[in-house]
């Protein structure tokens, strides 16, 4: 058991280096560079002069060698570099916006839990009724709907609704407020996007929850509760449901860790400056530094997901960690 | 459904708004919030030395003065320019070699102390002459000057190494903040990351990518100015976001532009509360076709190319879709030295009859040899106006018989393919803050003089039309001499697909005051002479 | 013979048999019988899939081609489904727009699939060092945002609808990969296996004959939910500029420039490839659930 943990744990490192070594290349690749971008895309004249000057001033004339050497030593030391579009340290730069992105994602998996596990149970108990053809529906569509589609639409019947009723448009605002500043604001700020991204992720939660409860609906120990007698309720609550959460946990996990770093069409939509929005913007800026730490970023705190859901799964079936 | 009555209310609205800043001015009233929107993310760096884009001027503008400028209360003009902190416009000695600028006594920075021709000849010196290590933008506009030196506390003089009448339109360029020397002696860089100037307004805070605040300088030196008690900049780089925000009111005005189908739908939506202000935009639509990729080393390829676009149509149907309108050559229209509209039919693709054009255009593609021509055309991932603009032409090219798709890419690799030469066709804009056809005209000049013409061709005669009309004096005979570069530009060589001009619409409530539209979205943004009618 | 079902977290979980041997048309009249809900999928696919087929003869304008004189026409007889603010007739562009769709949904599931079954088997038959360095492979393009992809081959193939494809097929191959591996995995450990090496046949025939018959149910399951995925994926990379371009008429392109413009003042533009996408990514989504079901008898009704 020890050793299967640490080797997965060791297993971490290639995975980093390897999605470090691609983020480099990949940008590196696409043709034009920050510097570009900086000065031409206004489409007003600059001099040759500046634009060798700027990439002096980042570095980026340098051998590709020593500018990944300068990254990994970076990595090694948490140093993840300054923004070559701000000039601000990157960290500071993630820092400002990793809040928004987080409380979006949070509050998108409460309303996501609070919907796919009741509606996932009374599904698969009721099966093939019409509740479950209702929730199921639902939930497909769910699946079926362009996220950004659906924020787009929420926020023109938001303005045309409080337009009907009192005669002025609102729409939320568009500058984030922290929530212990000033909460009501903040909630009106994160709702829409948070429900908007919470039904995607209630359909795929709903699913799993009511698989899940109807595998664990026909195991025997429940067979046997029931021909026990034992009250419905009780069977759900105390056996059913107990034992049918543990997927259902793992993909709200696995679905969590992918938010932080898939908000990248929400955040558009919403104009929430989060790190969705500084991802957008790093990439077509072609800021090398900052893409690199935001993907590094993404891919750990997905890796790490892995890592605990293998880790569980191990501790749970003997057969994983003996393989 | 109702869109074809908006559509009809729009264009009359149209008509109402363009009489708009004709009204009679009103006194302007003190104190309030303006909210504005900046149409993007966070700008690069706060330096406007530095930077090319309007993010950092949209952001930074209020907080700080220039030397000179074009007249806030009539930016339309392409020759008005006034001084902001000199005292007085000057006459250039010298044999036009010497300008004396007389600064403003008793001016002072956000910090209190006081501000001298120390500060301004430090500033433009980091400007023209940037220090081994620095990155100045524009220090090529500026190849004219000799020598920059303050030689009183009052006086900032600017020796040049010719005369030139292309100075004064240069030094007025929007960027031209004047920092506190004695922060740049300390930190040349300190002004990439901070904001601490001598304008309207002072700086209170920036949250990056969210948004920039700004309260009332009390101590500035206009009388009176600014009216306005704060301001708030919000970033919203998505055009959805910001025509909902216009239309709940939680912006009350976005200086850059938005395209004509966003002003429609807040026109419909505010009611009274509504106002606008258009402009032709100092930014031309251009296809550069890449010379030294065949057939369009050919001559008759490129006039067929030109021929079969149908401007005049086009640009009636596009400018309610697109950010663009005025048909019109080379030079800025609204431009004394703009040609008239007869001048321009006798250009190819301006021609009054487009199936005599298009049939010409067919001829020359049989005569080339070119006929069922098929290239991809090189577009920027940017909507307003270049998709637009992108998907029109190919369906005009479509109408010849030649077949185009699209390659459309980032900012970053679209320049980077232009200036590699890895293209067939691109569209392209020449965009410039301020009106100056001489120079706006260069980046068409031949490739070897000009780095920013990508169409890689060599034409001595072109170059030869030019430097007869830069060093003409007489306006009607320059005036000619460059109708005569349009055409042999546009036509004879059709070296250049000139497309409408780009059209700047800037709707807002109605209750902003004393703001006026520009050419440039990078001119007029000190925000002083805003007001509040509420 | 035992079966492997997928479950979202890539852990087997042993099924019972496949109804395989009985005929084909047998086995589709069965499944439009017991599964009414998968057969509406079904309809909805077929019938847009008809619809790209022959957009050529069902199209009533060229989706091309603009029409200044019939900008931003509200439905009408004349354009069923409205035009576009370049006059362009809806229905037209839906059509062909249908045939873009499946042209990315099909070729990037199937490659996707193809691909994910080939390393899927190929890591769990041989396991080992390769299999330890596959997973490795697997793990950085799945957790790998798709938009930094999807920039680095647009910009550097260009906007062309295969480069757009190869965009969203690349994170498409690992998560079937994934449920490919595990569920061969469990096959893999079943003495059958075993006994067809001592018998001296060889790995392409044990793999052909006996491993890759039994992932085909979650193969297949998984194939058909990337169908859904990859329109909505191009759907998403439209909306940032990623997708792919005009003039090519495409669905998540309708939606991207047009559509947030137009939305309060000609709603049609944007509403009816919406509904053109939501409705044939349901359809796919209800026949792949009810395939799982029919594939997976523990979910079947008692």
């Amino acid at each position: 058991m020890h050793r299967y943990i640490i080797n997965r744990i060791l297993l971490v490192f290639p995975t980093l280096i390897g999605a470090a070594a691609l983020v480099f290349i990949l940008m590196r690749l696409v043709p034009g560079d920050i510097c570009l971008v900086r000065l031409g895309s206004g489409g007003t004249s600059f001099s040759t002069q500046a634009l060798a000057q700027c990439h002096a001033d980042i570095g980026i004339d340098r051998p590709w060698i020593l500018q990944f050497g300068d990254f990994l030593w970076g990595l090694a030391r948490f140093d993840f570099g300054i923004s070559m579009w701000s000039g601000k340290p990157v960290v500071q730069e993630i820092a400002t916006r990793f809040p928004i992105s987080l409380e979006v994602a949070v509050m998108a998996t409460i309303i996501a839990v609070a919907i796919a596990i009741p509606l996932g149970t009374i599904s698969a108990l009721r099966q093939n009724s019409w509740i479950d053809l209702v929730v199921r529906t639902f939930s497909i569509a769910g699946l079926a709907t362009p996220s950004f589609w659906l924020g787009i639409v929420s926020i023109l019947i938001v303005l045309d609704v409080t337009q009907a009723i009192s005669g002025h448009p609102w729409m939320p605002p568009i500058d984030y407020v922290p929530l212990w500043k000033d909460p009501l604001r903040n909630l009106s700020i994160v709702a829409l996007p948070a429900i908007t991204i919470g039904y995607r992720y209630a359909a795929v939660s709903m699913r799993m929850t009511r698989s899940a409860m109807l595998e664990v609906l026909r195991e025997d120990y429940i067979r046997t509760a029931r021909a026990k007698g034992l009250i419905n309720r009780i069977i759900i609550n105390r056996h059913a449901l107990k034992n049918a959460l543990l997927p259902v946990v793992t993909v709200i996990g696995i679905e969590f860790a992918f938010l932080i770093g898939g908000l990248v069409v929400t955040e558009q939509v919403f104009n929430l400056n989060g790190i969705g929005r500084l991802m957008v913007l790093s990439v077509q800026n072609q800021d090398y530094t900052m893409t690199q730490a935001l993907v590094m970023l993404v891919v750990t705190i997905a890796v790490l997901s892995n890592l605990v859901v293998d880790l569980l799964y191990a501790w749970l079936d003997p057969r994983v960690r003996l393989a | 459904m109702i869109s074809g009555w908006k559509s009809c209310a729009v264009v009359l609205a149209m008509a109402a708004t363009a009489a708009m800043p004709a009204v009679a001015a009103e006194t302007p009233k003190r104190g309030g919030t303006l909210t504005y929107l900046i149409p993007a993310d966070a700008p690069p760096s706060l330096d406007a030395h530095r930077e090319t884009t309007y993010v950092t001027m949209h952001t930074g503008a209020p907080f700080y003065s220039v030397l000179i400028r074009v007249n806030p209360d009539n930016p339309a003009s392409t020759t008005d320019f006034v001084c902001d902190l000199c005292t007085e416009m000057p006459q250039p000695t010298d044999g036009g070699k010497t300008y004396t600028f007389k600064i403003r006594q008793g001016v002072k920075f956000h910090d209190g102390s006081p501000l001298t021709a120390e500060d301004a000849a430090a500033s433009w010196n980091k400007i023209v002459f940037p220090a081994e290590g620095m990155l100045s933008a524009r220090s090529s506009n500026f190849e004219m000057v000799d020598k920059v030196a303050a030689t009183d506390p009052q006086t900032v003089v600017f020796h040049l190494k010719f005369a030139t009448a292309a100075f004064l339109p240069a030094l007025a360029d929007p960027y031209g903040w004047i920092y506190e020397k004695r922060i740049l002696d300390k930190d040349p860089h300190w002004y990439e990351k901070n904001i601490m100037g001598s304008g309207p307004f002072k700086f209170v805070s920036y949250d990056v990518g969210q948004a920039i605040r700004g309260e009332r300088n009390p101590d500035y030196y206009r009388p009176g100015q600014p009216y306005l008690d704060a301001i708030v900049g919000l970033y919203a780089p998505k055009q959805a976001t910001r025509v909902d925000a216009l239309r709940s009111d939680r912006a009350a005005i976005e200086f850059r532009g938005l395209p004509p189908a966003a002003s429609e739908e807040l026109k419909a939506a505010l009611g009274k509360d509504f106002a606008s202000q258009e402009s032709d935009w100092n930014c031309g639509s251009v296809v550069t076709v890449n010379e030294k990729k065949k057939p369009f080393d050919d001559v008759r390829v490129r006039r067929a190319l030109t021929l079969a676009i149908d401007r005049w149509h086009g640009a009636e149907a596009l400018s309610k879709i697109a950010d663009v309108r005025t048909v019109g050559s080379l030079i800025f229209p609204g431009d004394p030295m703009a040609p008239s509209t007869e001048q321009l039919h006798e250009i190819a693709g301006f021609w009054r009859d487009i199936d005599k054009s298009r049939a010409e255009a067919k001829r020359l593609l049989k005569e080339a040899g070119a006929e069922g021509l098929n290239f991809e055309l090189l577009n920027r991932d940017v909507d307003q106006p270049y998709k637009y603009v992108g998907i029109w032409i190919i369906d005009e090219w479509n109408k010849i018989g030649v077949k185009v798709t699209q390659k459309v890419l980032p900012s970053g690799p679209w320049l980077a393919a232009e200036r590699g030469g890895d293209f067939s066709v691109v569209l392209q804009a020449n965009c410039h803050s301020i009106v100056n056809p001489l120079i706006d005209v260069q980046p068409y000049l031949s490739s070897s003089i000009s780095k920013q013409n990508y169409g890689n061709y060599e034409d001595p005669k072109e170059q030869e039309i030019y430097d007869k009309a830069f060093h003409e004096t007489d306006p009607a005979m320059q005036k000619q001499l460059m109708f005569q570069f349009a055409k042999h530009v546009m036509d004879t060589e059709a070296h250049k697909l000139v497309l409408p001009w780009w059209h700047r619409i800037v709707p807002y409530h109605a209750y902003v005051k004393g703001w006026k539209i520009s050419p440039s979205h990078y001119l007029n943004q000190d925000l002083a002479n805003i007001w509040l009618d509420k | 013979m035992t079966m492997i079902a997928p479950t979202p977290t890539g852990t087997p979980v042993l099924l019972g048999d496949l109804p395989s041997r009985r005929p084909f048309g047998a086995r589709v009249l069965n499944f439009f019988v017991r599964q009414p809900i998968g057969s509406i999928g079904i309809v909805i696919v077929v019938l847009f899939g008809l619809a790209g087929i022959f957009a050529d003869w069902l199209s009533p304008y060229n989706p091309t081609s603009n029409d200044f004189a019939a900008m931003t026409e509200s439905p009408s007889w004349a354009h069923w489904l409205g035009t576009d603010q370049l006059g362009r007739d809806l229905l037209s562009r839906i059509l062909f727009g249908a045939r873009t769709a499946f042209e990315v949904g099909l070729t990037s599931a199937l490659i996707g699939g193809f691909s994910g079954l080939v390393i899927g088997v190929a890591s769990a038959y041989f396991g080992g060092q390769l299999d330890l360095w596959l997973q490795r492979v697997l793990d950085i393009v799945m957790s790998f945002p798709l938009i930094i992809m999807a920039l680095a081959v647009v910009s550097i193939f260009g906007t062309g609808v295969q480069n757009v494809i190869a965009a969203i097929t690349i994170p498409l191959i690992p998560r079937c990969a994934r449920v490919v591996r595990s569920s061969a995995l469990a096959i893999r450990e079943i003495p059958y296996v075993d006994a067809a090496r001592a018998c001296g046949y060889g790995h392409t025939r044990i793999i052909l004959r006996h491993m890759v018959p039994n992932v085909m149910a979650p193969f297949l399951v998984i194939v058909t939910a990337f169908v859904g995925q990859a329109i909505l994926a191009e759907a998403s990379l439209s909306y940032l500029g990623l997708g792919v371009q005009e003039p090519v008429p495409a669905w998540g392109l309708m939606l991207q420039g047009g559509a947030e413009e137009y939305a309060t003042t000609a709603p049609w533009i944007a509403v009816f490839p919406g509904l053109a996408i939501m409705l044939t990514v349901f359809g796919i989504n209800l026949f792949g659930d009810a395939l799982r079901d029919v594939l997976d008898p523990k979910m079947r009704e008692r």
